[in-house]
């Protein structure tokens, strides 16, 4: 079995972003930029389907600009076997990623494709119901345990109640949440195999979609700011405070 | 405009989530609702009831009791000829089901929104809360999904709504619900609690979880929430985590007791009324959008506060 795993290349989770003066968007020169957490945690579990599992190749491919390629290499380095590099200077929409990303299903013929649920820069949560929408696949989105049988994916979704276990007929998409497992670190000798691991480029345009964006952004802002608190002296200052503002007890 | 609002149920209560949901809806027209699964007569006729609803859509079928988005979604798409926007809350079944109408339709959604801002203008967060972003839509219908804590909840009564029945094209065949393991509470839930006492990894254990934040929450009447920390290291169960990648909590008093207040934490907490903080860190980052902190031992203040309420 095949599986295809799309990787983003973010902002960094520990760097708070800085807003461009002119509201134009989030400033990302000289930041560091990181894989998605959710996308490690999608190599991670692709990885351990090829440990334990039927999974016999791990395709990963990342959608944006050339550096993009350095997440793919991290990809490889924690075990994925080759990769795709789709290059693109414009600003692709998850619309648009899954697009993409169904013609790379074409030609690579995944039977599982695992994204990370959501990306930690547009906090969309859209890509993976995208794809599985225009494959006409099932999906199995927010998993926190996958079991592959029979031709079949048991996945194990959280959800606001607690967990619900759906069966996804094959092919199917899954998209990752945080619980279902923890990534490894690539070793030194692993980041140094990588580097010839067979990495193919190509250009959104080769692919004959139309990704132009549907959305303009026309403002990026702060959040409103909180006023500063106070800090009180004990606990009974602070029960006085909680019962001016009517607090029942 | 016309609106299809998926009504988020459980086959037998509208839920809370709705509500808002029907608010934002309204501002961008006439508000039709779709109550879409098994037996949920009782769930038609509570939404009918819903204040500024034109109509409820009822579609009652098996293959539809567990929102499966495969099934759901054609649905949903038919119900599209006739409207201009579909818009759910932002809840896990919303987030699910959304996007695969959105692409269906071949549109962009615009996902979480926090204010309608015109017809096909509205304002959205993005990095964990710490940017909004205004987006315009140049699609010609709208897939929308929706922040229920930036919304004021419509009136669960006074409307009067016609209920229709429909029929989509049933199961899909490409998925199917095995079980549920939904976690019981006779606690307020979280998303529309008034007041939430959440804990962090400072608790050490579930024990003190159950022992230091449970009674504090029972004798406010709140929810209780846990940061990341909590939830991974198995405290508490994962539906109570609050955050970019769990709930997005908004009451009148949040207190975080024991959580140093990662950007991922304030994601999904920093727009509650009041938020109150304890941690005996008095450089934790928690107390930088608190209103009012106590610097102090929790294993001490919390079961003193809770005393002396």
């Amino acid at each position: 079995m095949k599986v295809l795993v799309p990787v983003k290349r973010v902002l960094d989770y520990n760097v708070k972003p800085r807003i461009k003066a002119d509201g134009s968007g989030v400033d990302l020169a000289n930041v560091k930029m990181s894989m998605n957490p959710f996308d490690e945690i999608a190599v991670e579990e692709a990885i351990r389907l090829k440990e334990n599992g039927p999974v016999e190749e791990i395709v990963v491919v990342s959608i944006g600009e050339q550096k993009a390629q350095e997440t793919l290499r991290t990809a490889l380095a924690m075990g994925a076997d080759r990769a795709i590099l789709i290059t693109t200077d414009e600003r692709v929409e998850p619309l648009g990623v899954a697009k993409l990303l169904a013609k790379v299903v074409e030609e690579e013929s995944p039977e599982l494709v695992i994204l990370g649920k959501q990306a930690i820069d547009d906090d969309n949560n859209q890509t993976g119901q995208m794809l599985a929408a225009l494959l006409g696949w099932a999906q199995g989105t927010f998993a926190s345990k996958v079991e592959l049988a029979d031709s079949k994916a048991n996945v194990t979704r959280e959800v606001d109640g607690g967990l619900e276990t759906d069966a996804l007929t094959l092919p199917a998409i899954i998209t990752t949440d945080l619980r279902l497992n923890e990534p490894r670190y690539a070793s030194l000798p692993n980041i140094m195999k990588a580097k010839s691991k067979p990495m193919a480029t190509k250009t959104a345009g080769d692919y004959g979609v139309d990704v132009a964006p549907r959305l303009t952004v026309t403002n990026v802002s702060e959040p409103p700011k909180r006023t500063a608190g106070v800090k009180v002296a004990d606990v009974d200052e602070l029960v006085a405070r909680l019962k001016a503002m009517g607090v029942p007890a | 405009m016309k609106t299809l609002v998926w009504v988020e149920h459980d086959n037998k209560d509208v839920k809370d989530a709705t509500l808002a949901t029907v608010t934002a809806a309204s501002k961008l027209g006439e508000v039709h609702l779709l109550v879409a699964g098994s037996g949920c007569q009782s769930v038609a006729d509570a939404a009918a009831k819903i204040a500024g609803v034109g109509k409820v859509h009822l579609a009652n079928d098996a293959a539809y009791g567990h929102a499966l988005a495969e099934n759901v979604a054609p649905l949903i798409v038919s119900l599209m000829a006739d409207h201009d926007a579909f818009v759910a809350p932002a809840t896990t079944t919303g987030k699910n089901i959304a996007p695969r109408v959105a692409a269906l339709l071949d549109v962009m959604q615009i996902s979480d929104i926090l204010s309608v801002e015109g017809e096909d203008t509205f304002t959205r967060p993005i990095y964990a809360g710490n940017a909004i972003a205004t987006v315009k839509t140049s699609d010609a219908k709208k897939v929308i999904t929706v922040r229920g804590t930036a919304f004021d909840k419509a009136e669960a009564e006074g409307g009067s709504a016609e209920i229709e029945t429909v029929a989509g094209e049933g199961d899909k065949g490409l998925s199917s619900f095995v079980k549920a393991d939904i976690a019981t509470s006779d606690r307020p839930e979280l998303t529309s609690a008034g007041i939430v006492v959440s804990g962090g990894r400072a608790l050490q254990n579930s024990e003190n979880f159950t022992k230091i934040i449970e009674p504090l929450a029972d004798k406010l009447g709140a929810a209780v929430g846990a940061s990341r920390a909590a939830v991974d290291a198995g405290y508490v169960p994962n539906d109570y985590q609050v955050g970019q990648t769990g709930k997005i909590v908004a009451p009148e008093i949040y207190i975080a007791i024991g959580i140093s207040g990662a950007i991922q934490h304030l994601a999904g907490m920093k727009d509650s009324k009041t938020i109150i903080a304890i941690n005996k860190d008095e450089d934790a980052p928690i107390f930088q959008v608190a209103d009012i902190g106590l610097v102090a031992d929790l294993y001490t203040a919390v079961p003193e506060l809770t005393e002396k309420l």
